[in-house]
């Protein structure tokens, strides 16, 4: 299997327990991040190449870099641990397996930007992984890696759990910052950006779980090591979580530039019941999809798939087969958009309704070819008009998933009926 | 146009000693009291099971925020319950991996073997369901929440034992997370 940077704890008894983390190597790199000054740990961060694991692939160390130095305001830290992107499930191991390696991460990320109290916003139903990751921090705490005057280096920082409330909205970093603040969860347009102006009036980072997690093997190994994994521009490994029709669903380490098929059916073993595959989402719902011709020529990392049309995203990747249905799948994730939009841009509270109700009828046999025409012109009114990019994260794999499977939808019109209606087969496992 | 003037819901309404401790720690981890509302809620749905418009009041008073505040928060997020939910709410995922997975099967299933049927409550109070988005457990499809605990590779006979074991009353445990 390919290298293991994040996911190398995944498989070892009770590492979310700061004893065995310890024993497994865990903290060690705090030595190295209290003797270096913040800023060359920031431009350590940067030429390592680590970008945002949340979806937007930006370097984290420019994102750092972009803080004022010299302000007389708090900074803060926003862990986004909303993960609802759907086909995403990584954050929850990282919380739930091994929730130290991310505390370590937040140490290095804040010190390195003048931190002093953190936030980590854990989706609403994520019970254990809360339960764990609180218990993680008690831990630190009582061992001094939290707290004042942090392994007597003079450094203090406080990390506070904050548990959401059901919106998927909240994951975007302004709506998280509103919602983190006591109100509803609705983005706020951008710039100011929150590095400027973010929670609580304040300059605010706000990262992923996952790009915090990579941190300590930067600090402890070096940020070449880092960077000679991976590509050029895609340096490292990143957590794939791979769903659907697959034999063996889970989350699978991988490094950056491997070809996207061979390393799904290698991870997973393949379509399930060896089946033909038909499609791949590669970068979680908002994401263009790939035909099985496409996914198996394109490889894994941010050029190849933004030069295939789509993107990493989240690194949420979804597997159609033979006999799954593309109209079934945009009208599901249609609907998923519809009722996540907060509501305050038109172009998006239109737009997704519009769009799900449309494919709910294309999908049930009732839609004729203009109301996939429909869709297609509602798409680009949609795209790069709204405070916060989903609108465009429906627009986009709605356009895509018509331009490349055409014939389904032709189909669906046709027969007046769906083609596969795998929904009368019995649940599998 | 007539004015429709709907009931208050809900009894007086006050922490009990364990929330109003919690809620005191809590208060110190904001720079704002309007931080604390997210937390409040928890707190005070936690302690009554359901927000009645009484308690939002409370709380609002509790945090110096104006009620009308406190009801759009409350009523923009999905998990916080204005009515009684079940005594075990069941939220089924009817997102996309869930669906290449057959989401739909467990749906039918609940609905023709149990008689529970999306955002409704069987009649002793026993259960409630709610189709929701993805619940982040897409490698586990399908999967249902149920009040707190992921119950996940859900087949038919897998939802049978659930219900029991929670007519049964007893304690539902979640699988041990694989490393994948
Ligand atoms: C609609 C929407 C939902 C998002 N949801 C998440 C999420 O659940 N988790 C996450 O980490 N980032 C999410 N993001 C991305 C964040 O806005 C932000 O880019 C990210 O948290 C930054 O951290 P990173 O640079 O470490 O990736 C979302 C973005 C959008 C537009
Ligand atoms: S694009 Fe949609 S979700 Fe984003 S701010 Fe506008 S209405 Fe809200
Ligand atoms: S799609 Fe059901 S848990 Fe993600």
């Amino acid at each position: 299997m390919s290298k293991q940077i994040i996911s190398t704890n995944f498989d070892k008894a009770d590492a979310h327990k700061l004893e065995v983390y310890e024993k497994l190597g865990g903290y060690r790199s705090l030595e190295k991040v209290f003797k270096m000054k913040p800023e060359e740990i920031i431009d350590h961060v940067k030429k390592s190449g680590l970008r945002g694991r949340g979806g937007a692939g930006f370097s984290a160390g420019m994102k750092w870099g972009f803080v004022p130095k010299s302000i007389d305001k708090p900074k803060y830290l926003c862990v986004n641990a909303d993960e609802g992107e759907p086909g995403t499930f990584k954050d929850r191991k990282i919380l739930q397996l091994d929730p130290h390696s991310m505390i370590e991460g937040i140490i290095t990320c804040s010190y390195a930007v003048g931190i002093h109290t953190t936030y980590i916003y854990i989706r609403g139903e994520y019970t254990k992984p809360r339960i764990r990751t609180q218990a993680a921090i008690d831990e630190a705490y009582a061992k001094g890696y939290l707290g004042r005057n942090i392994l007597g280096s003079g450094f203090d920082l406080d990390v506070i759990v904050h548990r959401g409330a059901g919106a998927y909205i909240c994951g975007e970093e302004t709506g998280l910052i509103e919602s983190l603040e006591g109100k509803k969860g609705e983005p706020r347009a951008k710039p100011p950006y929150p590095a400027v102006i973010g929670v609580f009036g304040c300059p605010t980072v706000v990262n992923n779980v996952e790009t915090l997690s990579a941190l300590p093997f930067i600090m402890n190994e070096g940020w070449e090591a880092y960077a000679r994994l991976g590509t050029e521009k895609s340096t490292g490994t990143m957590l794939f979580s791979i769903s659907g029709s697959v034999e063996r669903p889970g989350v699978y380490e991988g490094e950056f530039g491997v070809n996207l098929w061979d390393f799904i059916e290698r991870s997973t073993g393949g379509v399930r019941g060896g089946r033909k595959l038909k499609a791949v989402i590669p970068g979680g719902s908002s994401a263009a999809i790939l035909t099985a011709e496409e996914a198996g020529s394109t490889n894994l990392d941010y050029e190849s798939l933004a030069a295939a049309g789509s993107m990493v995203g989240s690194g949420a990747i979804m597997v159609l087969g033979e006999d799954d249905c593309v109209v079934k799948a945009l009208r599901v994730i249609a609907r998923f958009y519809a009722h996540e939009s907060c509501g305050q841009c038109p172009q998006c509270r239109e737009g997704t309704y519009f769009i799900s109700e449309l494919a709910e009828r294309l999908e049930s046999g009732h839609g004729d070819q203009s109301d996939i025409e429909k869709i297609l012109d509602t798409c680009p009114m949609m795209m790069g008009v709204t405070v916060c990019v989903l609108a465009d994260s429906i627009a986009i794999p709605a356009r895509s998933y018509i331009e490349k499977f055409r014939h389904e939808f032709d189909e669906h019109v046709k027969q007046k009926r769906c083609p596969y209606d795998s929904a009368r087969a019995p649940a599998v496992a | 146009m007539s004015e429709q003037v709907e009931e208050r819901t809900g009894e007086p309404f006050a922490f009990n000693e364990e929330t109003e401790r919690k809620f005191q720690e809590t208060l110190g981890k904001y720079p704002t009291k309007m931080a604390v509302l997210l937390p409040a809620l928890w707190l005070a749905q936690e302690q009554n099971g359901y927000l009645t418009d009484a308690i939002l009041e409370y709380v609002a008073e509790r945090l110096e925020l104006s009620p009308v505040h406190v009801y759009a928060v409350v009523e923009f997020y999905t998990m916080y319950h204005r009515t009684p939910p079940g005594r075990y709410h069941i939220q089924l995922c009817r997102t996309l991996s869930c669906t290449l997975c057959r989401m739909e099967g467990i749906e039918r299933h609940l609905a023709a073997k149990h008689g529970l049927h999306p955002g409704e409550k069987t009649d002793d109070g026993m259960f409630s369901l709610e189709l929701v988005e993805c619940l982040g457990s897409c490698g586990t499809a399908p999967v249902m929440r149920v009040n707190d605990v992921y119950c996940e590779n859900l087949t038919l006979e897998k939802v049978d034992k659930i219900i029991e074991s929670c007519k049964a009353g007893t304690q539902l445990e979640e699988d041990p997370m694989q490393p994948h």
